[in-house]
């Protein structure tokens, strides 16, 4: 476990105790070390830091007021929405405190004519589909976390999901944003089409809690597709799966998802699950088709003709909502079944070129080999975000160091091939070596001066997503220990 | 055709900033008249032309900001592609990076996506003369600020594009216009009703009239045609809407885009309404302020496109302190303020 910050006796004024006090709620402050225990990491439990206390608002009046008060005080805050982040955004600091926008939890409106709903930061993705439901629309961005995480957390970190191939990612969904400073002062931007004189909506999606705290977000709702196909394409090899996705996307479709899973990632979901896979499977493709009856008939025929002309020996189809939730079970429960596997796993986000699927997946499986680390591939193909999930037992000594190892040589692969280092999980602490790959000098100083332009003092979220220039060692990756994630019971992207 | 300006680019913004002297970003020069008149010594970018990098297969190209949009879409089009989002085109020598700067996006903007959707990394020369990349060519990105799409719409206030790495599409293989006779409340329930369900690219309301374009698989747009009814409309319309030179745009006044709740009501005005009912397209000699407050009346607001007085500019100044934030991020990436001083706001 890595301690991020040393904790210091760190004192405060009482009259910002008093201050504090004066703006929450009763049960809005907490700074016994038993009740910010819960708080002291997020989905990366591996760093851990306990914050000087966690506060709670209910209104936005007390969010405003909580951060002009830090301001004042030159105290470090972190938002916080669920929890659920991957790469550490939501880790505390040991001067700071956690500013949780959990309780700013109202649907302020559907408006099922316009097709926007407006959103306070704490609602949780999967309630947007929900209430959006009986008008027959939903939020299109499905993180694998939607019953869990928060859309301030969404907005925050860009989230995409299993559907965001044909539906687009966060930042392609928000139309508005409202937002305080880290001085207090509230802003709105984006409006009914998400333009404005400058495109600051573009910058705080994304933004990983550096800029500003959202208070509120208007996003667009989708009509429900009249119909959906689910494919699962059997290959007897990894490069003739791969090969199929490229050329399903090369012929210029655009499916509402497109994932793979290899051999490792397909037994390990067979014992799993229980359900077979067609016996010899080396490679599984999942391909969903959506929209109107007339056009899924075309796309399903193409996509079928494609897969089975790049070597699919077996394709299953699947139309009813419960055919499909059965041919995507194996896919949504991977990531726990592969924990199962090896003691430990070091989960990897990184995005490639479509067109270079082939050649990376060979070069991770001769990578992998040479280390002597299995590697299982499971991920989102249609838009070429990887997910290498590294097994390994962190139990014998150097083990760590080495997939750490074979970790930053699969993101300098990706960066290699012309991709990028998170796809969807986020710098925070954890990928902040893998940014100084990506950038220059110069271009990480353009990243501190617009920090510097929404929090001059570097107060919210301090010392993530954007490291100093001096910081450059390797790049990360995500950690998980004797198979317990947390949120282990969520599906996993 | 295809040139690479980056070095000699850099080194004039580099002595303007040390020199404290404003420049002109000029590309085609087919939006000129958008925005405020900007300050300074014109620097010219249509030599900084042609494409870097295409993969047809991975449906992304890269192109300097100085190639014309006719001419990247003479590459795309051999490999039977276009760009994903539907680009205005003032005229043959309109640039990738004019286009980019001003963000316009045409009437496909609620099916395509708006422009700001299809840049997927760009680089820039900074203020300072710094040549620095953001994003990159693949689709999912997280890694840094966003500072690409921060300079769809900015007028070149932000930085120099140099160049801009665009999703492409499979052309369609058939377009399809239709038109309507109905009021406004019908064809929006209408819009509602298609959207999801048929090959819309694009429906446009005008004179009582709902235009709509059908694109795509032939066999699909055929069978829409047959299902829909309605009159075949030409086909230019909306090609002609996009590049804003319908008989509509010639009348005499200001040009304003008001983006509104597209449940808005039709108003008496003369009115095109664009995006589904998000855009209206407004021709009029009414002051400024008259304009402002009508979209802000709908929940919107509104842009001012071009008309006989500049010092209006595109955007109203938002509340003070946001207005400072907004002053604070350009001067992040242009701390002198030289590029296109006064194009978006008097001073910066
Ligand atoms: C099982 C599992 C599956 C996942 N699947 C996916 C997936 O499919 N796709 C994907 O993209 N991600 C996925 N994730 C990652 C994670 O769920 C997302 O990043 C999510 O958006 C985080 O939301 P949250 O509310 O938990 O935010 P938190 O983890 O609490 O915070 C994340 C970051 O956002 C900031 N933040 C939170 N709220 C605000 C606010 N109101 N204003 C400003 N900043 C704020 C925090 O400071 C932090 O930097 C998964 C995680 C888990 C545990």
């Amino acid at each position: 476990m890595k301690e991020f910050t040393e904790q210091k006796a760190t004192t405060l004024p009482t009259a910002f105790w008093r201050s504090l006090r004066r703006i929450l709620p009763a049960d809005g402050l907490l700074t016994k070390p038993t009740q910010v225990a819960v708080y002291e990491c997020d989905g990366l439990p591996v760093y851990r830091a306990r914050p000087l206390a966690v506060a709670l608002p209910r209104t936005r009046a007390q969010v405003g007021l909580v951060l002009a008060l830090c301001s004042r005080y030159g105290v470090p805050v972190v938002a916080r929405g669920a929890g659920t982040g991957l790469s550490g955004g939501a880790l505390p600091h040991a001067h700071g405190i956690v500013l949780s926008l959990a309780r700013l939890n109202r649907i302020v409106a559907i408006d099922p004519h316009n097709r926007t709903a407006r959103l306070e930061p704490g609602v949780r993705n999967i309630a947007v589909s929900e209430a959006a439901a009986p008008y027959g629309l939903f939020y299109a961005p499905d993180p694998s976390s939607q019953i869990a995480c928060t859309i301030g957390g969404n907005v925050a970190e860009n989230a995409g999901g299993v559907h965001c191939l044909k539906y687009g990612l966060t930042t392609h969904n928000v139309l508005a944003v409202q937002f305080f400073t880290a001085d207090g002062v509230l802003h709105e931007v984006g409006g009914v089409t998400g333009e404005g004189p400058l495109d600051l909506l573009a910058l705080l999606v994304g933004s990983e809690g550096l800029l500003g705290v959202v208070v509120e977000v208007m996003v667009r709702l989708t009509p429900k597709p009249p119909a959906t196909v689910a494919l699962l394409a059997a290959f007897r090899s990894l490069g003739e799966a791969a090969a199929s996705v490229s050329a399903v996307i090369g012929e210029g479709i655009i499916p509402a998802g497109l994932e793979l899973m290899d051999a490792l990632a397909l037994s390990a979901a067979q014992d799993y699950i229980g359900i077979p896979y067609p016996p010899d499977s080396q490679a599984v493709v999942l391909a969903e088709v959506d929209g109107d009856l007339a056009t899924i008939e075309l796309d399903v025929a193409h996509v079928r003709r494609l897969l089975l002309g790049h070597g699919a020996f077996a394709i299953e189809e699947a139309r009813s909502e419960e055919d499909r939730r059965r041919l995507w079970l194996g896919r949504k429960s991977a990531f726990p079944a592969v924990g199962r596997l090896a003691p430990d796993y070091y989960c990897m986000d990184g995005t490639i070129p479509r067109s270079a699927l082939v050649s990376v997946l060979a070069e991770i499986g001769e990578r992998s080999r040479h280390y002597g680390l299995p590697v299982a591939n499971v991920f989102h193909a249609g838009d070429g975000n990887l997910h290498p999930l590294i097994l390994y037992d962190a139990k014998i000594p150097g083990e760590l160091e080495r997939v750490e190892e074979l970790g930053a040589e699969i993101l300098r692969l990706c960066l290699a091939y012309g991709g990028t280092i998170s796809g969807e999980h986020g710098v925070g602490v954890e990928k902040l070596d893998g940014m100084c790959a990506q950038f220059t000098a110069a271009e990480l100083a353009t990243f501190h001066a617009l920090k510097s332009a929404f929090d001059p003092h570097h107060l919210l979220n301090p010392g993530k997503a954007v490291p100093t220039p001096a910081r450059c060692v390797e790049p990360g990756g995500m950690h998980v220990h004797g198979g317990r994630l947390p949120f282990s019971s969520l599906e996993r992207f | 055709m295809t040139h690479d300006d980056t070095a000699t680019l850099a080194a004039i913004v580099r002595e303007a900033y040390d020199r404290q002297t404003p420049l002109e970003i000029v590309g085609g020069g087919t939006r000129r008249h958008l925005g405020r008149a900007p300050d300074g010594q014109p620097l010219p970018l249509a030599s900084h032309s042609g494409v870097v990098e295409y993969e047809p297969s991975g449906f992304v190209v890269t192109v300097r900001a100085g190639t014309t949009l006719h001419d990247l879409d003479a590459v795309l089009s051999r490999e039977g592609q276009k760009v994903t989002v539907d680009i205005p085109r003032f005229s043959s020598t309109s640039t990738v990076g004019g286009a980019i700067a001003a963000g316009f996006t045409g009437p496909g903007r609620p099916y395509t996506g708006a422009l700001r959707d299809s840049v997927l990394g760009t680089r820039i020369i900074s203020g300072t003369g710094q040549v620095l990349t953001f994003g990159g060519k693949v689709l999912k990105n997280v890694a840094g600020f966003d500072v690409s799409r921060l300079m769809v719409g900015a007028f070149g206030t932000l930085g120099v594009i140099l160049d801009v790495t665009l999703r492409v599409s499979r052309c369609p293989e058939d377009v399809q216009v239709i038109e309507f006779e109905m009021s406004w409340s019908d064809a929006r329930e209408r819009l509602k009703r298609w959207e999801g369900d048929l090959p819309l690219t694009g429906a446009f309301y005008h004179r009582g009239v709902l235009s709509v374009r059908l694109a795509g698989r032939a066999a699909r747009v055929t069978a829409a045609v047959r299902e829909l009814g309605g009159e075949r409309g030409r086909p230019e319309v909306f090609t002609e809407l996009r590049d804003l030179a319908l008989e509509f745009f010639r009348a005499p006044g200001s040009l304003w885009r008001l983006l509104v709740p597209p449940d808005s009501p039709w108003d008496p005005q003369e009115t095109l309404i664009d995006w589904a009912g998000a855009q209206r397209f407004w021709v009029t000699l009414a002051p400024a302020q008259k304009v402002r407050e009508k979209a802000l009346q709908y929940g919107g607001q509104a842009v001012w496109v071009w008309g006989p007085d500049r010092s209006e500019g595109p955007w109203a100044a938002p509340p003070a302190a946001t207005m400072a934030l907004l002053t604070r991020v350009k001067a992040a990436l242009d701390p002198q303020a030289i590029l296109n001083r006064g194009r978006l706001y008097p001073d910066w």
